[in-house]
């Protein structure tokens, strides 16, 4: 593309508003009154210079601020969205969805479940308005970060009289010609005690302060991207394991998710409550009116397969770890890490029964049943002999009345039992459940009898392995450098050029007008020179005139 | 320790009236200043910045204080969270005012801190002992930047409700000025509300009910203000207690949507008397004290508070929250609604300053921008706290 020479003499690429150099507007009326606008120092961006080919439009498109703020606008809404009813991970989780929200939340709850609005944060249109969101801050950021960047190197000290008559901050004094050198002289000082950098050209000069802070939104914005990287990377597999074990005491799993290499075992549940006479918390529990938790922790120890020598040995198991896990002291070992998430007391371990002639109320033999691992058959002697027909762990009766099991964990014990004795070989068979015994093949001569039950305390440990942390980890602590590094510090200039005899000050900053001004004043403190004003104030004056009466110093 | 830490908040709550009853006289107290024939208004706007220094010290004795009783930060449930969220707001002004010197920031944020801090009272005040999940010095950290953050924040507010007092034109019945009488009516049913709650709290109210909630099960619901609503089936099983006009259906929680009724009746009656007194919108009330106020000035203030108030709302609402829930939860972020609520905030925020840098969002939109952002802060903490009820459990 051509390029536009300035008067100054420096080439400016194609579609400059102002000339990098010395700052002369370019290709307008030099007579105009209106302040220079001063964003990105009116540098050439590849979105308004570049229009015509798709990738020039897509690129204009995602360089836009407004469509930016569309987006960040719409992903607000629908955040907000999500939130009228609870998200489906949030719902019982035996409810059934597709009747829980009609009949918790009614007509709206219907609708909020049709449109899917229960899984809304991972829906796809969700998730390409987060993307979108990635890429405008990616096209954004480098449309104006490169061009920026040569616009201040190449920036010259002495400035086109229109760039400075045009900027906010703007004022001319004049004073007396053997004045001039010490007053500017001492003008430079206080700025240079005010930690200004100050560059020199032809007697005139530039005060340059926290140009750095520039800097900082696109410091942000890439910490951003990094982030929105690291949860995209969550969807590949194998950077992120997410897996959740029921341990009973005293007992030992393999760690789900690490192919037979981990073993864990919990050596102890513990759960301990606040005391209700306690001199601080007493009277809070008490208004609560039920215990509350202190501390529910597992004694838990890891252990490591062995190599195995040969195929088919599965190598010993040798222990690598052994921590207390509690709510917020997860333990850790070679980048898994295992949180104590939630617990259930007393679920049922083994029941035990005995059987019955109902007729003389002998009783033989005792059968303690494992629920979690019934032996096929029991005998309990003198041929007495029950067999396990049929066993349901949580029973119920599903849809087409026939009995199932929701899970494997044995809430709701029901078996199916056939008890063959010397009276009955033929087998009589009956139902039993807690508080349950039926007889559905008709009337038995004998009968399971319970007898005892004996409970466990489990635990429910999270197993997590996060290799997406380091870079979330990175993109969070660079979005901040970025944030704070444009938030706390704004850039600031201040020229001060001699013209035809009379001395013009200029001052431009990204943010703090007040401030810049403060700086200014301070700097030409005990000088002849004249405040300059700020012009967009001056014209907010000019419209109020006619109803200001009174004037007051704050 | 704990009555000393109750009366040093009292000495606070005292020294913030004191310090706004000053800030105001600094901004209104022409004519004595005239008299004196001096500038003595700025000398009373120092008196009032040394009497919020001195407000904020009790106030963070009281914190301190409650703290070392507890054992853990007084961060923990709605009063505590509450009355900390009104302190880090006079710390903010505090920051604020020795930049830029504007008394009348003063006039306006310190009756918010007092409302707030009065407000937060209104919630059960015993030391509560922390459920597992919360014993964590990620979470103290974490909430604290909240509440800093959010502080900040609500100066931008404070400084854009001057800027629209100062700005609006009160004499025309417009979108705008019934928007700005609205804010107002919002702040005063705020005030109706404490002095109900605090009235019905000195006679120690109370009616019982007994009711079937959501889940089909008899339960009981106890009311602290006299029920207008009464909760589903309701049956009252209290004596000489008001029978309430009808009952509110099982999924309402009958007894905060009888609060809100109350606040929104006693705020109704407090800002029509207003009117009648004043004769006048309450911000045309209000704008002639106003005339000195450069509304560039508070622009400025207002936008330098939120871009002080961003980063720290950031890094505590997003950075240490995440941190905590990654500890906690063994997952760092989880739909859950108080997250989504302070992602709703930062993307409100972050929406505000682009509109500013880029599109030349300043003044009047600004103003406005700041006052939702505000009004999204008090409903994470108020509606989503007590309505949606996530997994941070204040309250
Ligand atoms: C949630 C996401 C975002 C956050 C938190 C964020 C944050 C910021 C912050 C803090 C600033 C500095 C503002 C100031 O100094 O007052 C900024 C500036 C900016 N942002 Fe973003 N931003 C986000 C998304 C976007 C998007 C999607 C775009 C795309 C158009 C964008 C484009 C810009 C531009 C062009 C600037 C001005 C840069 C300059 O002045 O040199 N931002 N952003």
């Amino acid at each position: 593309m051509k390029k536009v020479t300035c008067e100054c003499g420096h080439k400016n690429p194609h579609g400059t508003e102002i000339c990098e150099s010395c700052g002369k507007p370019i290709e307008e009326n030099l007579e105009q009154k209106k302040l220079l606008d001063m964003r990105y120092e009116g540098v050439a961006r590849r979105s308004q210079t570049y229009t015509t080919t798709i990738i020039d439009k897509i690129w204009m498109f995602f360089s836009s601020v407004k469509v930016g703020i569309w987006l960040i606008v719409l992903t607000l809404l629908a955040s907000a969205l999500g939130t009228l009813f609870p998200q489906e991970m949030y719902i019982p989780p035996t409810a059934n969805p597709s009747i829980y929200y009609a009949e918790e939340y009614g007509y709206l709850g219907e609708i909020y479940y049709l449109l899917g609005l229960h899984n809304l944060y991972s829906s796809w249109w969700y998730m390409l308005l987060v993307a979108g969101l990635g890429v405008s801050l990616i096209i954004a950021s480098l449309d104006r970060v490169v061009p920026l960047h040569r616009a201040l190197k190449t920036q010259r000290v002495t400035r086109h009289t229109n760039f400075m008559k045009r900027q906010r901050v703007f004022g001319t004094s004049s004073i007396s010609q053997e004045e001039v050198d010490s007053t500017f002289s001492k003008v430079r000082e206080r700025l240079e005690a005010n930690k200004y950098k100050i560059s020199e050209e032809n007697g005139n000069f530039v005060a340059e302060k926290g140009r750095f802070a520039r800097w900082g939104p696109y410091v942000n914005h890439i910490g951003l991207i990094l982030f929105l990287i690291g949860c995209m990377l969550r969807y590949f597999p194998g950077m992120y394991i997410d897996e959740h074990v029921w341990i009973r005491e005293g007992d030992q799993v393999v760690v789900p998710g690490t192919d037979g290499q981990y073993y864990i075992a919990n050596d102890r549940f513990l759960l301990e409550f606040y005391d209700e006479n306690d001199e601080i918390f007493g009277e809070a529990i008490e208004r609560s009116g039920s215990p509350v938790v202190k501390n529910f922790q597992t004694d838990a120890r890891l252990y490591e397969r062995t190599d195995a020598d040969t195929v088919g040995d599965l190598g010993e198991l040798v222990e690598v770890a052994e921590h207390p896990i509690r709510v917020n002291f997860p333990m850790s070992h070679d980048g898994f890490n295992f949180y104590q998430l939630d617990y259930k007391l007393n679920e049922l371990k083994t029941m035990s029964f005995t059987l019955e002639n109902k007729e003389t109320g002998d009783t033989f033999g005792r059968m303690d049943i494992d629920l979690y691992d019934p032996e096929p058959s029991y005998d309990l002697g003198d041929g007495h002999e029950v067999i396990i027909r049929d066993y349901f762990p949580d029973y119920f009766l599903n849809n087409d009345d026939v009995p199932s099991t929701r899970s494997k964990i044995p809430d709701n014990p029901v078996f199916i039992f056939e008890m063959i004795t010397p009276e009955t070989p033929e087998g009589e068979v009956s139902f039993v459940g807690i508080r349950q015994n039926l007889e559905p093949l008709g009337e038995n001569d004998y009968k399971m009898t319970f007898v005892d039950v004996e409970t466990n305390n489990v635990t429910a440990l999270g197993v997590r392995k996060d290799r997406t942390l380091p870079i979330l980890i990175a993109g969070g602590v660079i979005f901040m450098i970025g944030l704070i590094q444009g938030s706390y510090w704004a850039h600031r200039r201040i020229w001060v050029q001699r013209i035809s005899g009379d001395v013009w000050i200029a001052g431009h900053t990204n943010k703090n007008w007040l401030t810049l001004r403060k700086d200014i004043d301070e700097a030409i403190k005990e000088t002849n020179l004249k405040s300059p004003l700020d012009q967009v104030e001056e014209k907010e004056k000019e419209v109020e005139v006619p109803n200001q009466t009174n004037k007051n110093e704050d | 320790m704990a009555a000393l830490s109750g009366n040093l908040l009292y000495v606070a709550f005292f020294l913030y009236l004191a310090a706004t009853i000053t800030f105001a006289v600094s901004v209104t107290g022409r004519k004595w200043r005239d008299k004196a024939g001096e500038m003595t208004g700025n000398k009373w706007g120092f008196i009032g910045y040394l009497l919020s220094v001195a407000a904020s010290l009790f106030a963070i004795g009281y914190f301190i204080t409650r703290w070392v009783h507890a054992g853990h930060a007084p961060v923990s449930n709605m009063f505590e969270y509450m009355t900390f969220l009104g302190i880090a707001i006079g710390l903010a002004f505090n920051v604020i005012y020795a930049i830029y010197r504007s008394n009348v920031l003063g006039m306006f944020t310190l009756p918010i801190v007092m409302l707030i801090v009065a407000y937060a009272s209104l919630f059960p005040r015993e030391v509560e002992p922390l459920i597992p999940a919360l014993q964590s010095s990620w979470l103290t950290i974490h909430v604290i930047t909240v509440a800093l953050g959010q502080g900040v924040l609500s100066i931008g507010m404070a400084a854009g409700l001057v800027y629209l007092v100062r700005t609006l034109d009160f004499t025309k019945a417009n979108k705008r000025t019934r928007a700005f009488e609205f804010v107002m009516y919002s702040l005063i049913s705020l005030v109706g509300f404490i002095l109900i709650g605090y009235l019905f709290n000195a006679m120690n109210y109370e009616a019982t009910f007994n009711y079937v909630n959501e889940q089909d099960v008899e339960t009981q619901m106890e009311y602290n203000l006299p029920p207008l609503v009464g909760p589903n089936e309701g049956e009252l099983i209290t004596e000489n207690r008001m029978e309430p006009f009808f009952n509110a259906p099982a999924i309402i929680r009958s007894n905060d949507l009888n609060t809100v009724i109350w606040s929104l009746i006693s705020g109704l009656i407090l800002y029509v008397a207003l009117r009648l007194i004043l004769r006048k919108r309450i911000g045309g009330a209000i704008q002639p004290l106003l005339k000195g106020v450069s509304p560039q000035a508070v622009d400025e203030v207002s936008y330098r508070a939120i871009a002080i108030g961003f980063p720290i709302f950031a890094l505590g609402g997003l950075i240490f929250a995440m941190i905590w829930a990654q500890i906690a939860w063994s997952r760092f972020w989880g739909w859950d609604p108080k997250e989504v609520w302070a992602l709703v905030t930062f993307l409100f925020y972050a929406a505000y300053l682009h509109l500013r840098l880029s599109r030349g969002w300043q003044g009047e939109r600004s103003a406005w921008l700041c006052v939702i952002g505000f009004a999204i802060i008090m409903f994470n903490l108020v509606f989503v706290n007590l309505v949606i009820a996530g997994l941070h459990s204040y309250a």
